[in-house]
């Protein structure tokens, strides 16, 4: 498509019960009840100009550019803020309306500088374009009265500038920090002449406010007073591209704006079913690591990890890595090769991966980062409903009456998501947060949680059945939901075991740190709604769970699952809107590369490896014989690799050593293979024991599609030529047709194909669909035609609802004398995992270091103050960071972030991990914490050595 | 195959906290879905290693289901 800007209606869109049909201008059009005027004459083909009104954030009605007669009616109301009415008879251009609108735009320009030309908003303005369309050719005023020209631009924010004389204080930005974010940073200053947009106090700027630099408010602007610094070093761009964002698992969706084969601005797609027109920092601004000078394009190899890698070509380098993976596999055993999928990477080049390592290694050995975040949702969801997914589109929250938040960060990690969610908290909605930490979404602007119940971590299981204690001992359940839609008899045994007093919330409270009582509320108010309930026809609240990885990185990441599918069970909360248990995925095709197979035990779809059928399936399609055994997990191959059994990996779009539990055992595990192949942008830290190094395209260079939270597949569009000269499924099918499998690819929609072809879930699938219908939710096929927005609506995929008892069962991980207090990890807004991609970016300037956060008396107790440097050690390592005193974390417990490899906060955490999944308990460890001068001697030798690792020689390239 | 000492310690390890988390079930299905779950996820030289190991450290639960599919394998 060329570059033009989406279509604005000028007000939000309505769902009235009844349509009303009025007249404009002599066209007939009909609207749902409570549309503007403004909205229906939009949507018959007229425009009434405006300049404070804008279709993200409710009318206002300031500018009063907008004005129209009907008939009735006395004066010029505003058609932003006057509803339409059945019969309605609306002019929108007579000359009376003209003559005022000309007015008033005259007083706009008489304060406006006229520096069009080369202004970066040039033939890209509202303020312009008003002006052209009210035939503004004259300003009687004059330009000599006072004014606000040459006042200095507010340049603070590296990726957008606000320029005070252009703006018309038409507070669409405020408006939109306060709707569509919820941040409410931005504010009107002053009255009258005065009045002006300010960033937080009068003395901060942009950079120095609450400013999330969500980008909202540049969206909203319809002149240039904020406008990206990209459009102004580059200029207007020429063609726009929707594609899929490849940061979070919400999966926004983008208009990459492009010149030629450069992306001028990431601007979110108000299509967009997952973001609705809205972005954070990440996706919208953080994109320039994909031109950075330390981007690798040359594939290059060595013989030792000890030596400087050489820079060659791409034959020799897919040559010299099929050989390797021969040789060992000719000396080992097809066992001892394995490979990595990507989160990151689009579902058509996981599933080629896993392909790779099933039909052309010739084992199970495949896994994928899932393995470290939510394979737990996997398991547990899959036991209780029969598929290892979320039940909701994000579209349901807008029906929620109570939110629980569990282990999960949203304005953090899932930040567009949180906005929506704000929202519907600001309309009334209750909610309860389950977090060690005082998050943000526990109180913030305009928002604040009911309950929040702060508690140990490592405590989810026993804090879950708590709630289901206090619920069914209280006659609270929702029977006639459970004797419909689950089993009666399991239901009875999980009953009586929720109901034994061993685990009410009085006896619970030594263990958990949760005060009984506030747990009991929070139970009440889960299943009952509290006072206002029940609400006209409606008995039951709608409750909704939405959790994240402090449910599933912990020992019991399973169990917690599983409690929480039990208590969206026993409260009726499953199969409609506004309901439903909601894993909040971290990268943005984490559901994607588990549909696809890139787990060991099973195939796309969720099929186990042990089922002959399926295994025919693909053993016909792909003409090999496939391994019935499952495969090797990610700990386990590290395991298996220092014992020397596990000899060679492929990773694609990965860094385990930053992102995996232990670091030392995971060097250890990389040191003992053979052959590492790493396929990635950047020489990241797994690099540094790599023998081949394969570079990798970003998302702007490459088509595909990536799965999102609400198992939304949407396509990933290439808007450049790929830097390294091909796309990532492209690389992964040079290895294997260098190992003689014959693979013809010619484009990710022939893979979508074979995917569809072999996975029920996916069976009407294709990229000519996505394309067409902007997106679909799987099971896509014969019984969803269109896709499930919802799951379980009229009974659960596996048949009956399964309640499994949960009991809680202690970490191992304990607190002592050596190590008195309890680490947990996590995110910030503005890095996204390991940092690789956002730390090269302008984003570190919000975050350029991790730092850890403890409270004032554990702080006291060691002389420590913020800013200081701490050994941070455990039983697996130390390293050093320094601290930041605060009491969002409760006493006893610290708490840090991994997006940076200087701290490697991976060096502390142990190798712990999930009862079923193998899941690393990144979210509980035991450390102590002392001052210190500076980096431990690790931190010292991991520089020197990676310094070593990344040596590049450049005489024996071509 | 060499499964060193602390790989096989650790798959003892992985077992007993498998069988404790299932033990709510009481014993007979706790078993049964132990030895289920290390069949359905388990590669074959962890089970190897896990049938090989010295068991005076399994939980009566976790050695009943490795007997159990030592057994049936």
């Amino acid at each position: 498509m060329g570059y033009e800007r989406q279509a604005d209606y000028g007000t939000p869109a309505k769902q009235g019960a009844a349509n009303v049909t009025l007249n404009i201008d002599g066209r007939a059009v009909t609207v749902p009840e409570g549309t503007s005027v403004m909205r229906a004459a939009a949507e018959c083909g007229g425009e009434i100009p405006k300049l404070c009104a804008t279709d993200s954030v409710e009318a206002f009605g300031s500018c009063r550019m907008c004005l129209v007669e009907v008939e009735g009616m006395r004066g010029l109301p505003a058609s932003c803020t006057t509803p339409v009415r059945e019969g309605m008879v609306v002019r929108t251009q007579t000359p009376r309306l003209e003559k005022i609108r000309r007015g008033v735009m005259e007083l706009y320009i008489s304060d406006h500088p006229l520096d069009c030309l080369t202004c970066a908003a040039n033939n890209d303005c509202e303020l312009q374009d008003t002006a052209a369309a009210v035939g503004l050719r004259d300003v009687r005023y004059g330009y000599q009265g006072e004014n606000h020209l040459g006042s200095a631009p507010d340049l603070s924010n590296p990726y957008f500038s606000f320029a005070p004389d252009k703006c018309i204080v038409c507070s669409r930005c405020v408006r939109a920090c306060e709707e569509t974010q919820g941040t409410f940073a931005l504010t009107i200053e002053g009255r009258g002449f005065e009045s002006a947009v300010s960033a937080g106090q009068k003395s901060d700027n942009f950079l120095g406010s609450e400013c999330v630099s969500c980008g909202a408010c540049v969206q909203a602007c319809p002149t240039a007073a904020l406008s990206e610094k990209s459009v102004k070093a580059i200029g207007k761009p020429e063609r726009s591209v929707v594609t899929t964002c490849a940061y979070c698992g919400v999966g926004c969706t983008f208009r990459a704006e492009m010149r030629g084969n450069q992306l001028v601005r990431m601007v979110p797609w108000k299509d967009g079913k997952a973001n609705r027109g809205h972005s954070c920092v990440k996706g919208r601004f953080a994109w320039g690591y994909a031109n950075h000078a330390d981007r690798i394009t040359r594939p290059m190899i060595r013989d030792a990890i000890t030596q400087p890698w050489r820079e060659v070509s791409w034959d020799e380098a897919i040559s010299f890595t099929a050989n390797r993976l021969n040789a060992i596999k000719a000396q080992y055993g097809a066992r001892a090769l394995g490979g990595i999928t990507s989160s990151r990477c689009t579902n058509e080049e996981a599933f080629l991966v896993q392909k790779l390592v099933r039909g052309g290694f010739g084992s199970n050995n495949v896994d994928t980062c899932a393995r470290v975040c939510h394979s737990p949702t996997g398991y547990g969801l899959s036991r209780a409903f029969g598929t290892s997914a979320g039940t909701q589109d994000f579209d349901s929250v807008e029906d929620s009456d109570v939110i629980l938040i569990i282990g999960a960060n949203p304005t953090d990690g899932h930040p567009v998501f949180a906005s929506r969610m704000k929202k519907r908290i600001r309309q009334g909605a209750k909610l309860i947060v389950i977090d060690p930490r005082r998050i943000d979404m526990v109180r913030s602007a305009h928002i604040a949680a009911d309950h929040h119940l702060a508690l140990q971590p490592g405590t989810n299981v026993a804090v879950l059945t708590a709630l289901a204690h206090v619920i069914v001992t209280e006659g609270l359940a929702d029977e006639a939901f459970i004797r419909e839609r689950c089993d009666w008899d399991e239901y009875q045994d999980w009953a009586r075991f929720v109901s034994d007093a061993r685990h009410s919330p009085e006896t619970l409270e030594p263990v958990t740190r949760v005060p009984a009582a506030e747990l009991r509320a929070a139970a009440r108010l889960f299943a009952t709604g509290g006072p206002g309930w029940p609400s006209g026809q409606r008995k039951r609240p709608n409750g909704a769970i939405y959790y994240g990885l402090g449910v599933t990185e912990h020992s019991q990441g399973s169990s917690t699952v599983m409690a929480i599918a039990n208590l969206a069970m026993v409260t009726g909360n499953i199969g409609r809107r506004g309901v439903g248990v909601n894993p909040l995925r971290g990268q943005n095709n984490v559901q994607g590369s588990c549909d696809m197979g890139s787990f060991p035990h099973e195939l796309s779809g969720y099929r186990h490896i042990s089922d002959a059928a399926t295994r025919a399936l693909f053993e016909a399609d792909w003409g090999v014989t496939l391994d019935s055994e499952p495969g090797l997990r990610i700990p386990n191959m590290l395991d298996a690799a220092v014992d020397g059994t596990f000899r060679a990996i492929y990773i694609q779009g990965e860094d385990i050593l930053q992102s995996d539990p232990n670091t030392h055992h995971v060097a250890a595990g990389l040191a003992a293979m053979d052959c590492v192949i790493v396929h990635d942008l950047f020489l990241n830290e797994t690099a540094n024991y790599a023998h081949v190094f394969l570079p990798g395209s970003t998302f702007l260079e490459k088509t595909g599609t990536f799965t999102n939270a609400e198992r939304r597949i949407q396509m990933v569009r290439r808007v450049m030529d790929p830097a390294n000269g091909y796309e990532d499924w492209e690389v992964t099918q040079l290895l294997a047709n260098a190992m003689d499998l014959g693979w013809n690819y010619t484009h990710a929609s022939e893979i979508m194909d074979e995917i569809a072809r072999l996975t029920p879930t996916f069976a009407g699938v294709s990229h000519a669909r996505l394309d067409a219908e902007g997106g679909l939710q799987w099971p896509v096929n014969e019984a969803a035609p269109d896709g499930s927005p919802i799951m379980h609506v009229d009974g659960f995929v596996r048949g009956r609802g399964k309640f499994m008892v949960t009991e809680y069962i202690p970490t191992d991980e304990r607190t002592g004398p050596r190590y008195p207090l309890l680490l947990t990890t996590g995110r910030v807004l503005s890095q996204y995992n390991v940092g690789a991609q956002t730390r090269r970016t302008e984003n570190s300037v919000w975050h350029g270091e991790d730092v850890l956060e403890i409270h004032p008396t554990d702080a006291e107790n060691r002389g420590l103050k913020s800013g200081d440097w701490v050994r941070l050690a455990s039983r697996a390592g130390e390293t050093t960071l320094r601290t930041l005193v605060t009491d969002r974390v409760a006493p006893g417990v610290v708490y840090t972030t991994f997006h940076h490899p200087d701290t490697q906060a991976n060096v502390v955490t142990t190798e712990n991990s999930d009862w079923a999944t193998n899941c690393p308990e990144y979210k509980v460890t035991a450390v102590q914490v002392t001052p210190s001068n500076g980096p431990t001697e690790w931190q010292r030798d991991y520089a020197n050595q990676a310094e070593q690792s990344r040596r590049i020689s450049r005489e024996a390239a071509e | 195959m060499s499964n060193g000492h602390d790989t096989n310690n650790h798959l003892i390890r992985m077992a007993n906290q498998i069988a404790a988390n299932l033990a709510a079930m009481g014993h007979d299905q706790a078993v049964a879905e132990t030895q289920e779950h290390i069949a359905k996820f388990w590669d074959p030289r962890m089970k190897a290693g896990i049938a090989a190991a010295d068991h005076a450290a399994l939980s009566p639960i976790a050695l009943a289901a490795i007997t159990r599919l030592t057994a049936s394998h």
